[in-house]
């Protein structure tokens, strides 16, 4: 294909794929008059700002935001100590059973989340941890995406400088602290970013484990809302918008890191 | 699992091979217990959370179990229910369709936006951005989205036909098309990612090759079809792979937009099993027998194809 053609399919596609997100856009800033009278659409030429006047007045919205970067956050937190410790033993410590251990850890990797979800409910339910932020961060928090993720990247991670620090008198947890975590940035990074929007675009279970109204976080509130709201999509894209809007702008600036994580991890 | 797109990433230094025995002052025993010590807080979560239920989950699909507390052992009762269970058959099926309409059509979009924007072109950057942009947007917003589209009454797809002068369409009231407005949904939310892969992996085919193609009189559509195409073959069996699976277990976008229906028409395993175990009629035992199947097709789907892409490999 010539340039130009390929030009103007691209610009085609992309103007399918941007349609729905420009529509969330356009009907969170549509009055609701508007939706009733003509139906949705993508011009209506009235403007409002109401639907995100209506949701801070009716619900707690900042207390879910602040309740979902609570979550999110600590979610991330526990599983990146969790996995860089134990992607680093898979990768480069030798030990009977790694091969073993590995092949367990991504075989999880083909477990259906809702299968497990009622034994998994009941557990946390006998642990006493319904209601609690607990509920929903400890089972996020080890992922064998996030494992995976970790121990590839240490297997590439040159010998010479963990031996260098062995001879220097390092232990071997203490070469993994001082020498490999400093050189372990972007994997870092990439681990925080997808740990992170992992945790924040999940919603059935914390919808399930939190029960409380006041301890939902952003999106699960979303959830809430769709039954509340029924079919009042001003104030259910209002939301909709609220609650990506920080995945989007980070996706935006922090894109490079982004599509690094997901080309090498393969998973979302 | 055999993908170029497995390999490490950008690290510091060049990737090596493994590790080599470390002449250090700890032996190999104290290195196997520091190894065990780090896991620990892993396995131990992975465990508890993830293997354990897992279990769980196998020996509920054979008791006869409501709601919480202890269940009776019935022996093979819920497979025999299953067995007969027209509503089984049903999200089965359904599942198949949604895979076969997703899965492949998903991957080629992949590989024909990366082929497409894997050369220079003004304002390559921003389209991409513009199809990976769904990937960081929840399934929840997504599928929320695509009521918003493909509602019967207010939605814009219809508001879209009645402009252009054609009748309003039934997305919600029509067992296939309401099956029509998920796979949509499904592959606006995926496609980006298998182009990010497949852009990944042309970065790797190697010019030469395709210019030694295009000296010997192959065209652009037959250097990509007879060099380029081949040379992705590892990364179109992962992207298969990985792209099964996420359609055997499709839920979120199903469970918000049709709820299964109209009747039992988008009814998928995943959503019967957890419509079983959640639902009003909270019954574990089958509802797990439900995901246990699942779970049994999902690794045999999943071996299969692995062995598929060995073997083509090799």
């Amino acid at each position: 294909m010539s340039r130009p053609v390929r030009f103007l399919v691209c610009v085609l596609v992309c103007a399918v794929f941007v349609l729905p997100l420009a529509a969330m856009v356009v009907i969170a800033f549509t009055p609701r008059d508007a939706l009733l009278d003509d139906g949705a659409s993508l011009w209506s030429g009235r403007w409002t700002l109401d639907n995100f006047r209506g949701l801070f007045d009716r619900f707690p919205v900042a207390r879910w935001f602040g309740n979902a970067l609570l979550v999110a956050g600590l979610t991330t937190l526990l599983s990146v100590a969790v996995n860089l410790l134990g992607g680093y033993a898979l990768a480069k410590l030798r030990f009977r059973g790694r091969g073993l251990v590995l092949l367990v850890v991504l075989g999880t990797l083909v477990v259906p989340t809702q299968v497990v979800m009622i034994p998994q409910f009941e557990l946390v339910a006998r642990l006493g941890l319904v209601g609690f932020f607990w509920a929903v961060i400890l089972p996020s928090a080890s992922t064998a995406l996030g494992l995976f993720l970790a121990r590839q990247f240490f297997v590439g991670f040159p010998d010479e400088l963990v031996e260098a620090a062995r001879v220097d008198g390092c232990s071997t947890f203490g070469a993994f602290r001082r020498v490999v975590l400093p050189n372990a940035r972007p994997l870092i990074a990439v681990m925080t970013l997808l740990a992170f929007m992992t945790q924040w675009n999940d919603f059935l279970w914390p919808l399930i484990t939190l029960r409380d109204p006041d301890l939902y976080t952003l999106p699960v509130a979303l959830r809430l809302l769709q039954t509340a709201y029924d079919n009042d999509y001003g104030g259910i894209m209002a939301m909709a918008l609220l609650s990506s809007l920080p995945l989007l702008v980070m996706f935006v600036v922090l894109q490079r890191y982004f599509v690094a994580g997901l080309t090498r991890s393969g998973i979302r | 699992m055999s993908a170029p797109a497995l390999e490490e990433l950008p690290g510091p230094g060049t990737p090596g091979a493994a590790a080599p025995e470390p002449r250090g002052s700890t032996g190999a025993r104290g290195q196997a217990r520091v190894a065990w010590a780090m896991l620990a807080p892993n396995l131990l979560l992975l465990g508890v959370f993830l293997a354990g239920p897992l279990v769980w989950a196998f020996l509920m699909a054979f008791q006869d179990k409501r709601s919480f507390g202890g269940g009776t052992w019935s022996g093979l009762d819920n497979f025999a229910r299953l067995l007969a269970d027209d509503v089984f058959w049903r999200a089965l099926l359904n599942t198949a369709i949604f895979t076969v309409a997703t899965v492949p059509v998903g991957v080629l979009m992949g590989l024909g936006l990366a082929l497409l924007m894997d050369k220079a072109l003004p304002g390559r950057g921003l389209f991409r951005t513009i199809v990976y942009l769904p990937i960081v947007v929840s399934s929840l917003v997504t599928s929320l989205v695509g009521l918003l589209l493909f509602d019967e009454s207010v939605g814009i797809v219809n508001g879209v036909l009645a402009d252009l002068g054609l009748g309003a369409v039934s997305w919600q009231s029509d067992g296939a098309l309401a099956m029509t407005s998920v796979v949509v949904m499904t592959l606006w939310s995926r496609v980006g990612f298998s182009m990010v892969v497949y852009i990944a992996a042309l970065q790797d085919v190697d010019p030469q090759v395709v210019e030694a193609a295009r000296v010997d009189g192959a065209g652009p559509w037959q250097v990509t079809r007879r060099v380029v195409v081949p040379l992705l073959r590892p990364t179109t069996f992962f992207l298969v792979l990985v792209n099964l699976i996420w359609s055997f277990q499709v839920f979120d976008v199903v469970y918000v937009m049709t709820n299964g229906g109209p009747g039992y028409s988008t009814t998928m395993l995943v959503t019967y099993a957890y419509d079983e175990g959640f639902g009003p009629a909270r019954n574990f035992g089958y509802g797990a027998t439900v995901g246990v199947v699942l779970f049994v097709i999902t690794v045999l789907l999943t071996l299969l194809q692995l062995r598929r892409g060995t073997r083509t490999e090799a």
